[in-house]
């Protein structure tokens, strides 16, 4: 990742983000991401984020714990340690079923939690930039990249008209890093000027 | 709100259709009777009919169960289609007459052949039996299933009538608090009386006690699970008919997609039942229990077996995973007809293997297909004449916002 420099648009109200975000991509803006304190339905519609592919994932997972199980419980009971339970069969798949059940659940749901986290930056001893502290609490923020193409005065006329409450300028790293919060030395500093 | 239809026409081809399927039911009986009723106490006849207005009675009283159980858990997005829920389950009225009388058929004409312990005198010969006499007996069968189909009418128009009580009066906040706690009053009762019957005693009373020595005490969640996807279905496929001929304006993708995911949960939790009651009868193999499964297993019915396990759970889990295909009208109204079929092949299995009525061959032929077909006229039948008959859309109800704006 790189240092970029962000535009940052502080919103109060979802009613007004709403068409800003229309707006501001209609306009051909480039926007880095939106920051709000709840999920907001039809978010990711207005945003024209593409299906996360999350769920592949998951499903690959499943499948690979399913085929973990089979091959696992066969080479044990067929040919590692063959043992005569109860007069069954040495291939038994109706008794191989809830394992491979747990099996594939276990698989997906931790891969699938470790994806996500992956996908959202989350990890023990990563940093990510901050561009509001007051989108986990009650503002909406709109955060919009500064291309080589792009003029920073122009986009905050723009914000501005769309009805932003606060509007201010960052250069920050975009991706995440090692590093920790309570050690930081300065772990919320503002690397830009309030404007408006 | 824009504007849009209040009332729904029914086409005249919907109405040829259902009259038609109903005469096809009608001359199916009438064949039936002649070729399979009067010999060999007419077993194969009454069973055909048992499967038919069990399965059809059980999978439109599951419209019902859903309605109520959406409006306990304060869920909104059912308001748009709503209506066509309380259609569907209008048809337990005409069904369950239908089936209360066949059923009365069977016990009091002594068909032994369906259900054993009608036998006195083999019961008071049987330690099982003899055991069981207090439930499985004339008597306690006509009560519970008075009060079963009795009450599931009763307590499905009074869910009906509240619904359409405030078609024309708009409420007020506090009003609007005060209906939605009525509804949610009426259908936890509604929900306790089907979780006594579906879910727990009529099932074994109906279906299980065909194999009179056998029981499980899962058969009837399984029945309950089975009955219920197959109710979803058929919500399903009336909500994308009706939306096809013009009704149902507000009815989107998204109300579509969680229809989907009902079915595709629900068909993951029917066969978890389905296998849970064969896996544990399998593993403890005691002979009492695998009784009932040596004919549906290993025996005739083993094709069946198979096909339902890949109908009713492999093909809802691979086609109904992605989200695109939840989203798909074509798809989705495939799926529907697909699981209603499998879980009436589902219900065949059950009645037919039994001991006494077709142990050894599967003696599915058009008769079979010819009732269920009269089954589905009628509930094509009633559900459009009810959908018709009043407004489409719960216009006044405190959450027809939130359905229209549903957004999964």
């Amino acid at each position: 990742m790189a240092v970029k420099k962000f535009v940052v648009g502080i919103f109060t109200d979802e009613e007004v983000l709403f068409p800003a975000i229309k707006k501001v991509r209609s306009a051909g803006y480039k926007i880095h991401d939106v920051y709000t304190p709840m999920p907001i339905h039809g978010m990711d519609k207005a945003l024209g984020l593409r299906d996360t592919s999350l769920h592949t994932a998951g499903f690959i997972y499943g499948i690979t714990g399913t085929t973990t199980a089979l091959t696992g419980i066969g080479w044990i009971f067929n040919s590692d340690w063959p043992i005569n339970i109860g007069g069954k069969s040495h291939f038994d798949l109706p008794a191989w079923i809830p394992i491979t059940f747990e099996l594939t659940v276990l698989f997906s749901a931790v891969g699938m939690f470790l994806t996500f986290c992956y996908l959202c930056n989350l990890a023990p001893f990563i940093r990510k930039h901050h561009f509001n502290l007051r989108s986990t609490d009650d503002q909406f923020t709109m955060v919009i990249e500064c291309t080589e193409k792009s003029n920073e005065q122009e986009i905050i006329a723009f914000l501005n008209s769309v009805g932003a409450t606060g509007i201010n300028t960052q250069v920050a790293e975009a991706g995440w890093w090692i590093g920790r919060y309570d050690n930081d030395k300065t772990p919320f500093q503002q690397k830009g000027t309030a404007l408006a | 709100m824009s504007s849009y239809k209040e009332h729904f026409e029914i086409p005249a081809r919907y109405k040829q259709w259902s009259l038609g399927l109903m005469t096809v039911g009608v001359i199916s009986l009438i064949v039936g009777f002649i070729l399979y009723g009067t010999h060999d106490q007419g077993t194969r006849f009454w069973a055909t009919l048992m499967h038919n207005s069990v399965y059809f009675l059980l999978i439109t009283n599951a419209a019902m169960f859903f309605f109520c159980a959406v409006t306990l858990s304060l869920g909104s997005f059912i308001i748009t289609f709503r209506r066509v829920t309380e259609a569907i389950s209008a048809a337990v009225i005409p069904i369950g007459i239908i089936c209360f009388v066949i059923l009365m058929c069977i016990v009091f004409g002594g068909h032994t052949a369906i259900y054993s312990w009608l036998d006195r005198g083999a019961v008071a010969k049987d330690e099982l039996l003899k055991e069981k006499s207090g439930f499985l007996s004339v008597p306690f069968f006509t009560i519970w299933t008075i009060l079963t189909i009795g009450l599931w009418i009763v307590l499905g128009y009074k869910m009906r009538k509240l619904s359409r009580s405030i078609d024309e009066t708009p409420l007020s906040r506090e009003e609007g608090k005060k209906y939605i706690f009525k509804n949610t009053v009426w259908a936890a009762i509604y929900i306790v009386w089907f979780a006594l019957t579906v879910a727990a005693v009529t099932p074994w009373l109906w279906l299980m006690s065909i194999d009179a020595h056998w029981y499980s005490t899962m058969y009837s969640w399984y029945n309950f699970g089975s009955c219920f996807v197959s109710g979803v279905a058929l919500i399903t496929i009336f909500v994308i008919y009706f939306k096809n001929q013009g009704a149902l304006e507000f009815v989107n993708e998204e109300h579509l997609h969680d229809l989907g995911k009902f079915m595709f949960a629900f068909s993951i939790f029917w066969c978890y039942l389905w296998f849970d009651q064969f896996m544990l009868i399998w593993y403890a193999n005691i002979s009492e229990e695998t009784v009932y499964f040596q004919p549906r297993f290993n025996g005739a019915y083993a094709g069946i077996f198979y096909l339902n396990f890949i109908i009713n759970f492999i093909c809802p889990l691979l086609i109904f995973m992605k989200r695109g295909s939840k989203r798909n009208w074509g798809t989705v109204t495939f799926m529907s007809v697909l699981l209603i079929f499998g879980h009436w092949l589902d219900y065949y299995q059950m009645v037919f293997a039994g001991e006494h009525i077709s142990p050894n061959h599967v003696p599915l032929n058009l008769f079979d297909f010819g009732i269920a077909l009269g089954f589905v006229g009628l509930i094509m039948w009633q559900t459009g004449r009810v959908f018709a008959k009043y407004p489409t859309l719960a216009k006044n109800h405190p959450y027809l916002k939130e359905s229209i704006v549903h957004h999964t």
